[in-house]
């Protein structure tokens, strides 16, 4: 199979199209699952934490989905600088959205969190602050993406910008597990997987990948618009679309 | 029973307005993405009429 047909947008739009419904599918069914496990078959307290400790399972999934799609966006922006390709800026412009909802829906259920574990809404320490640098770090890229008219400049100096933003991922995982834990602050304890109780964890997995199976879903649907939207006027466009929606 | 299963020990508020927000959320994305899809082919359906208006 010859995976560089796929890249391009002529060969890719159908296949994406194709795709979208099975992960759609994936995404409903493991989020029933993760929630009726997370709700149904855990204990009430984690630790010391009580109930409110089931925020985790759409804080930590969101979090971690914040960070990871961070990485697949400086990966699409790369390999458009080295290959060149139209379709890799596309991919790296259709993940920052879905990458940026995730960031706020972990900061703002964290802060929920926060009210009911640390007993304040808001605290500026090094976790809380990275993430939210991260935001800004999306928000400057989709706001470089459009100021720019030129698709051809604007997806070279966005992808500059998003390998210069890299620097927030590894602040932020080391936010916790820094080397020296009395230069961390505590709000956040170090991670363990270990410390956490096997059906948690489980609930906790199931939600992670229902929040995978969805961002692919996601970002497929909005590749295909990108492309519709930057080939309008190309004949294969006009051809696919005067042939009905598909 | 349903109502204790609600209150969460007293934090139902916490949790319920974190899955609520996390899943509406993701619902306005969907519905975001769909639109923009719609105003997308309305458009190229109107490209596609200039043109054709034109050749002929």
């Amino acid at each position: 199979m010859n995976w560089f047909r796929y890249a391009s947008p002529v060969e890719f739009y159908p296949l994406a199209g194709r795709m979208v419904p099975w992960f759609a599918v994936a995404a409903a069914l493991s989020t029933v699952v993760g929630l009726y496990w997370g709700f149904f078959q855990t204990p009430d307290i984690l630790s010391q934490q009580k109930e409110y400790y089931r925020i985790i399972f759409v804080h930590v999934p969101a979090a971690w989905m914040s960070m990871w799609l961070y990485l697949v966006l400086v990966g699409w922006a790369v390999l458009g600088l080295i290959y060149n390709t139209r379709l890799s800026f596309m991919m790296a412009a259709a993940v920052a959205p879905t990458g940026a909802l995730f960031t706020g829906i972990a900061l703002l259920t964290g802060v929920l969190w926060g009210k009911t574990s640390w007993g304040t809404w808001w605290d500026w320490d090094p976790r809380l602050t990275s993430e939210l640098i991260l935001f800004f770090i999306y928000a400057g890229y989709m706001a470089l993406q459009s100021a720019i008219e030129d698709s051809y400049r604007a997806d070279r100096a966005s992808a500059l910008l998003a390998i210069v933003g890299l620097f927030c991922i590894p602040l932020i995982y080391w936010s916790i597990n820094c080397p020296d834990p009395t230069q961390c602050a505590a709000l956040h304890a170090r991670s363990s997987m270990s410390a956490i109780e096997t059906n948690i964890l489980a609930a906790m997995w199931t939600m992670v990948f229902a929040f995978w199976m969805y961002s692919f879903a996601v970002i497929f649907v909005r590749v295909r618009n990108i492309i519709l939207e930057r080939e309008r006027n190309s004949t294969w466009v006009s051809r696919l679309i005067g042939g009905g929606p598909s | 029973m349903i109502a204790e299963f609600f209150s969460m020990g007293g934090f139902g508020f916490y949790i319920w307005t974190s899955f609520g927000l996390t899943f509406l959320l993701m619902l306005a994305e969907v519905l975001y993405l769909r639109q923009q899809r719609r105003t997308n082919l309305k458009r190229i359906q109107r490209i596609r009429k200039m043109n054709a208006g034109s050749d002929s």
